[in-house]
């Protein structure tokens, strides 16, 4: 009968009156963010980098500034640079993460924070101070080695740069030979049923 | 006497609740009838093509992400499967697995929208809208878990996905197909039979199948004109040969089918996806020997595409030996399909006007590029 | 001084008024007393009014909210409840813009001429016992009658902005509001019969049992057409923000646009009132005498729930076909419903023409299967061809594949 279809529709908006609300209230509560979350500020291990500006290359934007000059602390002479400027312009970041993609010593990390208004442009800039005092709280995008070890950059507390591992390539070569997925679907889905 | 009437020319857009971004309409009224329409485009144009002559293969990547910002996942792979027969490898097997079930996860994604904003421009007061985001924030939350972003994922390069799922993924997704399939059932409780939907939207706007073709019109709006064509059975990419699936087609042309049509096609993505996390089996994720900045030989071109959400999304690729695309040419779905824009509109009521643009789902990002 | 009230003068029951009145009256002259309680309990009004928009307005988002699985407005005091307040002092400091070629005189006045009838309307609506400011023996029609006017501001709107949109959005609204007026009228027809009078409070009297029991039909007819007088979904073409965005108000800003809101919610507050007045037996209720006003409280709330969850479900219909609804399928109900209750009335009535308790049953006993009946004989008019869909023929035209070469 004609009709009908509506009355069930008051019935699925009366259903769902009753449920709990979806949403969160912002500021004091927060739905969960996951570790690998693309962040803004960025981290960056000063003792791994070697000023190789693979980073600055591999930005699609260009906003990476890289000044470096030769380090005294280095083995030999090229080994090392000393970064004199390190300039990310996050007001045009677009959270990509090629250049954390790029990095081939694992030294820069995404952050984990999304909350960085701030009044003016010229604020908008990471400088190398700003990176090197930072709170280090990566995020484990594309640091599988990080996220084996269970780190949550969102409580978990600051790591240096010993503690972040270093295994990018040695993590490529097992994944070739498909060594590194203990957790495959159909496992899951068993312990699922295990559990209902 | 016959009072006199005369026409109206009125603006629609491009800052217009309904005109889904951007898109500007210069329409000329009889009263409610509309005699003409003249779509003006180019408010979002951002010059995609022309940055990814700038940037290199991986980088266009990123730019894939904001063409149609509802279905970066879908972009992301077009683009991918372009570089990789311009190179002319294979991503690994899981993969492609992986791909397929991202795009449709996507692809629900985007019919959600497309379907919650249909309905709230015939006029229902946001609730369809908000369980259809229900949902798809769920989507998004998975996307998050996978590639750390949740609109603009860049998850895709060519030859394979950056990265594998983390473990916790699989028993979330398990959850959310779980969670979804109760609260699709009752989001087509809701709307599929509901009469004043029925009565706004069947036999309004018409979309014959030859006049389809003609306009080169793909997708679910080809599909709803009662064309059975779908690049995921015509010309299967990524695992696609490997799940069963079946296309939803259209019979009366016209709007209800056009919204039921991706209702029926989240079904079907529904279905993919239990068959892909059936199927998966643990193996690499990338080619590990494609280096990080591609260089194909000179002269090279290739075509690729997807059947995307909004209908087929190519692109088309030449290389000059460099490491820059020489040519990055897209064709956009939604830019085509509104080829038919006059032919949907002229004749039928200001009412219906916003509705036929909302049937065929058009996204301003993809449009102007 | 000691003034004394005509015992005929329309004021007379309203023992609030009479309270007043005595008051001033014992120092004042008596015209001015009389003067002087008007405005106060006029203020009393204005204000209930006005305060009641402002709750409706926070009683009706925090109800979407939740229909829509949010919270709704919670950030300003408990439960957020000054939320009406806030908007209102952030409405206040917005610029009051009067577009450029606007008739400024009619576009200014619009506020104003929404407002009036809808003050007037809750004059003669019984919040209790003895409550209602002017007990008129046309209560029915007077409601009736002011509730129209709206109409003319609404036009007014439309016609002085200088706006095309705004202009679709008047146009729309006069004709479903002239539309409805005729099948609403019809349908109070029969309350107005079963009671035997046309003052609202004396309706609320008769009501021994609720006339949503009596004159089922002519509830439908009312609520449907009220919704649609109101502009409100699934009838709020006038002011689609889909397809006109704001229609009538496009143009209007800060405290114009305020109240010319508060007039709508108002509004809606008032006709929840009034159908709970003439069909759900007003102010009675167990212990009537004390709390008449918290079961009429109730009862409005109950409608404007009724009225939200409707807003909350369904889609916009279009304008014909919103008239099509009103003439093809109210008006032939409303005349069905009359004609029913004027022979039950004739057949029922004794010699003095009242109706018993008992004949009332027997007439909800009629009535009910009857709107029944009419509703399903109704809904299967509609043509076949609307409604089917699950199983669908497939005409498949699959084109020539155009061989695709892809290197």
């Amino acid at each position: 009968m004609y009709g009908l279809a509506m009355a069930k529709g008051l019935m699925v908006t009366l259903k769902n009156l009753t449920k709990k609300p979806t949403t969160v209230q912002y500021p004091e509560e927060r739905v969960k963010q996951h570790p690998r979350f693309r962040g803004e500020e960025f981290v960056w291990y000063e003792e791994r980098c070697t000023g190789c500006a693979s980073c600055a290359k591999y930005c699609p934007l260009g906003i990476i500034k890289i000044v470096t000059s030769p380090s005294e602390t280095a083995p030999k002479q090229g080994d090392k640079y000393r970064l004199e400027v390190f300039d990310i312009e996050i007001q045009r970041c677009m959270f990509c993460g090629l250049c954390v993609e790029a990095c081939p010593y694992d030294c820069l990390f995404m952050g984990s924070g999304f909350e960085q208004g701030k009044y003016s442009r010229k604020d908008m800039v990471l400088h190398v101070e700003d990176l090197r005092q930072a709170d280090k709280h990566p995020s484990t995008f594309f640091r599988p080695q990080l996220e084996a070890s269970g780190y949550d950059p969102r409580g978990g507390r600051p790591l240096n740069w010993r503690e972040v591992g270093r295994e990018s390539w040695r993590w490529h070569q097992q994944e070739k030979s498909g060594l590194r997925l203990e957790h495959s679907p159909v496992d899951t889905a068993g312990s699922q049923q295990e559990s209902n | 006497m016959p009072i006199r009437t005369e026409p109206m020319t009125v603006n629609v857009g491009p800052q217009h609740p309904s005109t889904h971004g951007v898109f500007r309409l210069r329409i000329t009224f009889d009263g409610e009838e509309i005699l003409e329409v003249e779509p003006i485009l180019g408010y979002l144009h951002r010059g995609s093509e022309k940055l990814a002559e700038e940037r290199n293969y991986v980088q266009v990547v990123t730019l894939t992400d904001r063409l149609d910002y509802t279905s970066s996942m879908i972009n992301n792979q077009a683009y991918c499967l372009a570089v990789e027969k311009l190179l002319g490898v294979e991503p690994p097997l899981r993969a492609k697995f992986l791909r397929t079930l991202v795009a449709e996860l996507q692809r629900i994604a985007s019919h959600l929208v497309a379907v919650g904003f249909f309905i709230q421009e015939l006029g229902a007061f946001g609730t369809p809208l908000m369980y259809a985001f229900r949902s798809r924030e769920r989507i998004l939350d998975l996307f998050e878990m996978l590639c750390g972003a949740r609109i603009t994922v860049s998850y895709m390069r060519p030859g394979g996905v950056f990265a594998d799922a983390p473990p916790d993924f699989w028993p979330a997704l398990t959850q959310f197909m779980h969670d979804f399939a109760i609260e699709f059932n009752e989001f087509e409780q809701l709307l599929l039979e509901n009469e004043i939907l029925l009565v706004r939207t069947r036999g309004v706007s018409p979309l014959p199948p030859e006049m389809a073709i003609n306009c080169s019109v793909s997708g679910p709006v080809l599909r709803a004109s009662g064309v059975n064509w779908d690049w995921r059975k015509m010309d299967p990419y990524d695992a696609y040969d490997k799940v069963e699936f079946d296309v939803p087609v259209g019979s009366h042309w016209d709007n209800y089918d056009r919204f039921w049509v991706r209702m029926q096609e989240v079904r079907q993505s529904m279905r993919i996806i239990d068959q892909c996390v059936a199927q998966i089996e643990p193996g690499p994720v990338r080619l590990v020997d494609l280096p990080l900045v591609i260089r194909p030989e000179a002269g090279a071109e290739a075509y690729g595409r997807v059947e995307a959400s909004k209908g087929e999304l190519g692109f088309y690729l030449v290389s000059d030996g460099g490491i820059a695309p020489y040519r990055c040419k897209i064709r956009s779905p939604s830019l085509i399909n509104l080829t038919v824009t006059e032919h949907l509109l002229v004749g039928w009521k200001l009412a219906d006007m916003i509705v036929s643009l909302g049937s065929v789902d058009i996204n301003m990002g993809e449009v102007d590029r | 001084m000691n003034c004394q009230l005509a015992a005929d003068n329309i004021l007379f029951e309203n023992a609030l008024y009479r309270v007043i009145y005595d008051a001033v009256g014992s120092f004042l002259p008596c015209w001015l007393a009389y003067v002087a309680a008007g405005l106060a309990i006029m203020l009393i009004l204005v204000n209930a009014v006005l305060l009641g928009a402002a709750l409706v307005t926070w009683f009706e988002r925090r109800l979407l909210g939740r229909f829509h699985n949010r919270i709704g407005p919670n950030r300003w005091g408990p439960f957020g409840l000054l939320q009406p307040i806030a908007d209102l002092a952030k409405l206040m400091t917005k610029e009051d813009l009067i577009p450029a070629g606007a008739d400024k005189i009619t576009f200014s006045l619009v506020p104003l001429v929404m407002m009036a009838p809808l003050l007037l309307m809750t004059a003669v609506i019984p919040f209790s016992k003895n409550t209602a400011l002017a007990n008129l023996n046309v209560g029915v029609l007077f409601i009736l009658a002011i509730g129209s006017l709206t109409t003319v501001a609404i036009f007014m709107a439309g016609w002085s902005s200088n706006n095309r949109y705004a202009l679709f959005g008047a146009a729309r609204a006069v004709a479903v509001l002239i539309s409805y007026e005729v099948p609403v009228v019809i349908s109070l027809l029969g309350v107005v019969m079963v009671a035997g009078s046309m003052s609202l409070a004396n309706i609320v009297q008769a009501q021994a049992i609720p006339f949503l029991l009596v004159q089922p039909l002519a509830l439908l007819i009312f609520l449907t057409g009220m919704s649609a007088e109101l502009n409100r979904t699934p009838f709020d073409v006038a002011e689609a923000e889909s397809e006109i965005i704001a229609g009538y108000h496009i143009e209007y800003s800060g405290i114009k646009f305020a109240l010319i809101f508060a007039a709508e919610t108002g509004a809606m507050l008032v006709v929840a009132a009034t159908i709970a007045t003439l069909f759900l037996s007003g102010w009675v209720g167990p212990f009537a005498e004390y709390i008449g006003w918290f079961w009429f409280l109730l009862k409005t709330l109950l409608v404007l729930f009724v009225f939200v969850w409707i807003r909350a479900t369904y889609p916009r219909l279009r304008v014909d076909q919103i008239m099509a609804l009103s003439w093809k399928f109210l008006l032939p109900l409303s005349l069905i419903n009359l004609a029913a209750t004027t022979l039950e009335v004739f057949f029922l009535r004794d010699s003095a023409g009242t109706l018993a308790t008992i004949d009332l049953w027997i007439m909800a006993g009629i009535n009910i299967p009857l709107a029944l009946g009419c509703i399903f004989l109704f809904g299967n008019l509609v043509p076949e061809n609307a409604k089917v869909l699950s199983v669908r023929p497939t005409t498949v035209v699959v084109p020539a594949v155009a061989t695709v070469e892809v290197r």
